[in-house]
């Protein structure tokens, strides 16, 4: 199975049609087969926050957004997730590099990845994590249940998930 | 002349337009002076008006025109950058530059010194930036939405504050009636 393909097919079969990443090593694969997606309209945003407004305007012009953004980046969106994305109850499904996890090769990024749950728990943000490459299997359930909700929902996908590192 | 009398004069041409206004006293202004279900007040998360305008640009084919403040785009700066590269013709970001932070006791920005907020638009790709005075605002508006061109707008004016009520609306109601008129 290739997690990537498997993603973007299941945002296309969502209605997902789009989609703002912040780019990360782990994320690449995805965000180029999103791009390389016709029904897709992929923008990428400088800051996470500033694509989670794009995704708010998105959703309200008529169409279903994701954004795509690496786990740090919770530590610059709570306000906006607060203020934004729960208090005007909007649908935001995040699909999240779970960087500072098993098999990382970088000291800081556990800086963060202590945070993330937390983080999200805090915010009563419903989360799933992704360890094993048959745990995407859930994405497509994850994508309803976010649509039906309206809210924004977590899907933490670590190193393992995406296969490590290669050689690091 | 200052915000609050700026948009009392472009009242009449905003009713029919969809409106995403800045976070504050901006929206507090704009709801006190003309309410509308094509309003989105921002009632939180200082920065994203251009943002949350682009999205919705480019997802449905009416003129969206953000109310923004010099302040708000210094605080999100990378928005300029990602207008300039994908804004669709129908999207207009009109920047009330009176070089403060009014919602929070006019302390100046770097807008009233060295920096120029059109000089930046230029540079981040934004082909269309036209710079006006606060009297003008109205005629160079209208000029926009009738050449259907995708612009930033520069408004430079004074800085200052009308007195107005808090917005109390629940955000889910200003946010489905604005659904609602978008979709109508």
């Amino acid at each position: 199975m290739n997690i990537d393909k498997k993603i973007a097919n299941d945002l296309v079969a969502n209605d997902v049609r789009f989609v703002t990443t912040v780019p990360c090593k782990q994320l690449a694969g995805v965000i180029d087969e999103v791009d390389q997606r016709d029904n897709i309209f992929h923008i990428p945003s400088n800051k996470e926050d500033e694509g989670m407004g794009l995704c708010a305007g998105a959703w309200m012009g008529g169409t279903r957004p994701a954004i795509i953004m690496q786990n740090t980046a919770i530590g610059v969106t709570i306000n906006t997730l607060a203020t934004l994305i729960q208090y005007y109850r909007m649908p935001l499904p995040m699909i999240i590099s779970y960087r500072g996890e098993l098999r990382e090769p970088v000291a800081c990024q556990v800086e963060m990845a202590v945070h993330t749950k937390a983080l999200l728990a805090q915010l009563n943000i419903p989360t799933y994590h992704f360890h094993w490459q048959k745990d995407v299997e859930e994405f497509d359930n994850i994508l309803k249940y976010t649509f039906m909700a309206n809210k924004p929902v977590a899907i933490l996908t670590d190193a393992n998930f995406w296969g490590g590192y290669g050689d690091q | 002349m200052i915000r609050s009398e700026i948009l009392k004069d472009i009242a009449p041409i905003l009713r029919d337009q969809l409106v995403v206004c800045n976070i504050g006293i901006p929206s507090q202004e704009l709801h006190a002076i003309d309410d509308q279900p094509t309003n989105f007040y921002m009632l939180g998360t200082m920065g994203l008006a251009s943002s949350i305008g682009l999205g919705l640009a480019l997802t449905q084919p009416k003129t969206v025109i953000v109310i923004d403040g010099d302040g708000s785009v210094l605080t999100n700066l990378g928005t300029l950058p990602t207008i300039g590269n994908n804004a669709p013709d129908n999207y207009i970001l009109m920047i009330i530059d009176n070089g403060s932070y009014g919602s929070t006791g006019d302390q100046p920005t770097y807008t009233g010194m060295k920096t120029d907020l059109a000089g930046m638009a230029k540079a981040a790709g934004c082909d269309n930036v036209v710079e006006v005075q606060d009297v003008d605002t109205g005629a160079a508006l209208q000029k926009v939405i009738d050449e259907g061109v995708a612009t930033v707008m520069v408004v430079k004016c004074d800085s200052g504050n009308a007195k107005m009520p808090v917005i109390t609306m629940d955000p889910v109601v200003i946010r489905d009636r604005f659904m609602k008129a978008v979709a109508g």
